[in-house]
């Protein structure tokens, strides 16, 4: 309860610097972006000059010609947020239920591996699945891998780095929330004849919903985003919609598709998010 | 009537049972031993390669040195790409520190009309693809015809960090009991003197902790930087240009230093929370 | 200018005090002196507004309507910080950041007094805990950390020192402990307590006066005998202690008393213990003021005959029985074991008996069941 602050104008005035930055900073660019994704160039004119136009067909063309990536980027998004889920889970409630006084410790090593730079760390894994590692060879030498087969430049690569890289990202809420349980309710699903099995279930898995909600948004809207795994350790043929938008950007410029393709991005990732969460059940996130 | 226990022998489980048993209770130990083994891998591959004699592509082991540890900055470019990535860092965190301390207060602390919908506004940016944010701003720049660059960068960066640093001292903030205000206010301080003397040293950790969550987030960050610095070479954006010719090692020499200070902070933090609680 | 609200003495006059939150009225016009020096209680139920009434004498909350004097001070609207007044919280509020003694110093370093370490110093001695004065908060016990919020309040020499349920979260052993401390500290120091509680017999051992507050009124306030032998309301009868409450009609008069029909057996009672309005009324009996003895006994005072024996519990101390009386109602009685006469056994029938003089007379539309509900440990907040 906030005690009675004569001044009402005090939280206006504390949010006014932030907001004022976020309006200028995040708000306005993102109308820019609207504005710019109906534009087309301008006849005659140098790369990069456009004319407003209100031209919507740029989302549909923007849209059709590059179906095969939103869809690819929505696939790789969602296998790497199970895997990453299913992998993060156990991890998280052996650091929550069963790790003693290392507790502490062992949420430090969760989130240690992020200190390295990521991109140190993808490389890393593309040299130490690469050609040039030692895996690779060994694998052939088994026979495990055919003699052509590689384990880079595949969607399994990248798939297996985004999995990696958002792993801290699934963890952490995952632990937060298994770790507010009392462990008292899973005592008394014991005493009412619930076994392991059953009380993880019926009473952990419940109780753990709102970190597996907050964990699976964390990994799957930036993995959807996500253009550096693709472009490490994938192929031309692994290009996610976020190496269109980049290309689109520095490479071939043609400003107006790359807004309209961000912009069919942010939706589409707004429309999952939302259906997602109404059938999750509504938390607050923030 | 009493019974003779003495003789009785005590029944032995045997071993397969016991083995299973062992499995069973410990399955969750292994697999966290298994899990952290995975999550180490490239770090532990990064920090064996910063000893590698490797010239100019560190690709392939080609025997142990010191070298790279004694000459960090012997690759033309890296210390400057570092340096670069470090005040970027410094003042993306002080400002997204500061701005977001203030929201957290006001969003945590004050009832008032609009809080849900600055909720929200807070949320956006943490929920928006983190491609859509460095190209909508560099949008905005080319609009206003201003070049990517440094400061650019730095503007990109507090913006994506104050959602974050919101999240963190809100929930802080959240945690604080407001009757120790109270009390304060009891005890003679007014408005100011109980911010300074009780608020703010309860609520410290919390902000020193989204200082160091900004300072992570914009130190590694590669996507954002990539749209809005230019010509400005940040250590991300190094590591990224040199993986198409070969990273020398001592990026990974840097990288594990990181690494290392990084680790060394938090526990040390640890440590100092620790002494205070005793 | 006016004088300055933190140099205000006196007596605390709270007049016409009205809280609102909305429709819902936590205080509702309350008029109440306290005077200076004297321990006073603010006892109720959850809810019944009586910690909202504290935070407004602490300045932490504004009344909506009404104004409060300290004195011939009007501190009404000053803020906590300008009022001579501190408060001991509930659960302690003791800083977690700083040491127990820079915790008792803060009050006195905001005042800017000089000679810190001698008075807290004192302080600590009088709560007996020098020891610990460089340990910090979490490292104590609930009592230790009860103790040395006192201390934190006391040192800075207020004109009122109030207290909120300080005592809730002991356990009953040092609860007792503390209750006699609390009542010597403040002999010794001379400051007015106002200590708000839900527990009567907290209230009962520690105060000179009790204000007995149920949904934003005072039902009555007086001593603890006062409010107990003769209350006025039967939310006060049931709230403090334990009351029989028989319905009843004004029969006549008989000099200084009243003569009562209760179901058709006649009693007495003084015309001065009664507060009803009209000829209905409750007769009101404490469990431990009946005598029960077997039917045909010789006996004294006011008897009600053909009640039967529905339950006992042997208590030790004393003895309980539930009389179930021929017109339905079960009545409660205690009785001392302190003459070794072994206790009645159930279904006797039996005669109740009483002292004329300590019957006390409720209005006949009160509400018997007003102060009786359980009240579960709750925050008023």
């Amino acid at each position: 309860m906030s005690i009675t602050v004569p001044k009402v104008r005090v939280p206006y005035l504390l949010l006014f610097p932030g907001f004022a930055f976020l309006f200028t900073f995040f708000i306005l660019p993102i109308v820019n972006l609207a504005q710019t994704s109906t534009q087309t160039p301008i006849a005659g004119g140098d790369t990069g000059q456009y004319e407003q136009s209100f031209a919507f067909s740029n989302y549909i063309h923007a849209f059709l010609d590059n179906r095969e990536q939103f869809a690819r980027s929505f696939i790789y998004a969602t296998l790497a947020t199970v895997f990453a889920l299913a992998i993060a889970y156990p991890l998280a409630y052996a650091i929550a239920f069963k790790s003693g006084k290392f507790k502490n410790i062992l949420l430090v090593l969760v989130v240690a591996p992020f200190f390295t730079s990521f991109l140190l760390r993808t490389i890393a894994w593309k040299q130490i699945l690469g050609e040039e590692g030692f895996l690779v060879p060994t694998l052939r030498n088994l026979h495990l891998l055919g003699q052509q087969t590689t384990i880079t430049s595949t969607s399994v690569a990248v798939v297996a780095g985004m999995t990696y890289n958002f792993l801290p990202f699934m963890t952490l809420p995952l632990y937060a929330s298994l770790e507010r349980i009392d462990p008292r309710t899973i005592e008394a699903s014991g005493d009412l004849y619930a076994n392991g099995i059953t009380t993880f279930r019926r009473v952990t898995v419940p109780l753990s919903m709102p970190g597996v909600v907050a964990g699976t948004l964390l990994t799957f809207i930036p993995a959807a985003g996500d253009y550096v795994n693709a472009s490490i350790l994938g192929s031309p043929n692994t290009k996610m919609i976020g190496n269109v938008i980049e290309s689109r950007y520095f490479k071939i410029v043609d400003y107006p598709t790359a807004a309209a393709l961000s912009f069919t991005l942010m939706a589409a990732i707004l429309i999952l998010v939302t259906l997602y969460i109404r059938k999750a059940g509504t938390e607050e996130l923030v | 009537m009493s019974t003779k226990i003495k003789d009785a022998t005590i029944p032995t489980i045997p071993f397969k049972a016991r083995l299973s048993r062992w499995f069973g209770r410990n399955l969750l130990r292994i697999y966290m031993i298994f899990g952290f083994t995975y999550l180490f891998i490239p770090v532990a591959y990064t920090f064996a390669f910063s000893f590698n004699d490797s010239g100019k592509s560190n690709l392939i082991w080609k025997g142990f040195t010191l070298n790279n540890w004694q000459n960090p900055c012997g690759a033309p470019q890296i210390c400057n790409a570092l340096g670069n990535s470090i005040k970027i860092g410094f003042l993306a965190t002080t400002f997204a520190t500061i701005l977001g301390t203030m929201i957290a207060f006001a969003i945590g602390r004050y009832q008032f009309k609009g809080r849900s919908s600055s909720n929200l506004l807070i949320f956006l940016p943490m929920a928006t693809p983190e491609i859509v944010l460095g190209a909508s701003l560099l949008s905005l720049f080319l609009v206003f015809k201003i070049n990517p660059g440094f400061w650019p960068t730095v503007i990109a960066h507090v913006m994506f960090c104050i959602s974050f640093v919101v999240v963190t001292v809100k929930a802080r903030i959240a945690s604080l009991d407001p009757r120790l205000e109270q009390a304060a206010m009891d005890l003679y301080a007014n408005e100011l003197e109980t911010f300074r003397r009780v608020t703010l040293p309860l609520v410290a950790p919390g902000i020193a902790g989204a200082a160091l969550l900004a300072f992570s987030l914009s130190f590694d960050d590669f996507i954002i930087t990539n749209f809005n610095s230019g010509t400005l070479i940040t250590f991300p954006k190094f590591v990224y240009v040199a993986a198409a010719r070969g990273i020398p090692a001592q990026a990974n020499v840097i990288g594990s230093s990181m690494f290392f200070l990084a680790l060394a902070i938090v526990i040390a933090g640890q440590l100092v929370n620790r002494r205070k609680a005793r | 200018m006016a004088l300055d609200p933190i140099a205000a003495r006196g007596d605390l006059r709270l007049t016409r005090i009205t809280k609102s939150y909305g429709d819902f009225k936590a205080v509702d016009d309350l008029t109440l002196t306290i005077p200076k020096g004297s321990f006073f209680a603010l006892l109720g139920p959850s809810g019944c507004g009586k910690t909202t009434t504290l935070r407004m004498v602490a300045g932490l909350e504004e009344p909506t309507v009404g104004s409060i004097h300290l004195g011939e001070t009007d501190i009404t609207t000053t803020r906590p910080y300008q009022r001579p007044i501190n408060t001991v919280f509930q659960n302690y509020a003791l800083f977690p950041h700083l040491t127990i003694f820079e915790n008792i110093a803060f009050g006195l370093r905001r005042r800017g007094v000089k000679d810190v370490k001698e008075q807290v110093d004192k302080v600590l001695n009088l709560v007996e805990l020098p020891h610990l004065a460089q340990r910090k908060p979490t490292q104590l016990s609930g009592g230790q950390q009860q103790r040395i919020a006192l201390a934190r309040a006391i040192v800075n020499r207020p004109a009122l020192l109030l207290l909120d349920e300080p005592l809730g979260a002991l356990d009953l052993k040092l609860r007792r402990q503390m209750q006699i401390e609390l009542k010597w500290i403040q002999r010794e120091v001379g400051l007015t307590f106002v200590h708000v509680t839900h527990d009567q017999e907290e209230a009962m051992t520690m105060a000179d006066t009790i204000a007995v507050m149920n949904e934003g009124k005072i039902e009555q306030m007086g001593t603890p005998a006062d409010l107990y032998d003769d209350p006025e309301t039967a939310f006060v009868a049931n709230f403090l202690g334990q009351s029989n409450l028989i319905k009843g009609k004004v029969d006549g008069n008989d000099g200084d008393n009243l003569v009562i029909d209760l179901f058709g057996q006649k009693i007495s009672m003084p015309k001065v213990r009664s507060h009803a309005v009209d000829s209905s009324l409750y007769a009101g009996i404490r469990p431990e003021k009946f005598r029960i003895s077997r039917t045909g006994s010789a006996l004294r005072g006011n008897t009600l005959t053909g009640g039967h024996i529905e339950d006992v519990s042997y208590i030790g101390v004393s003895t309980q029985y539930v009389v179930a009386m021929p017109w339905g109602q079960e009545l409660m009685v205690f009785e001392q074991n302190d003459d070794g006469v072994p206790p009645f056994n159930k279904g006797e029938e039996v005669v109740i008996s009483w002292e004329p003089s300590f019957t006390f007379g409720l209005r006949g539309d009160e509400d018997i069941e007003a102060g009786t509900e359980v009240n579960p440990e709750e925050n008023e907040e």
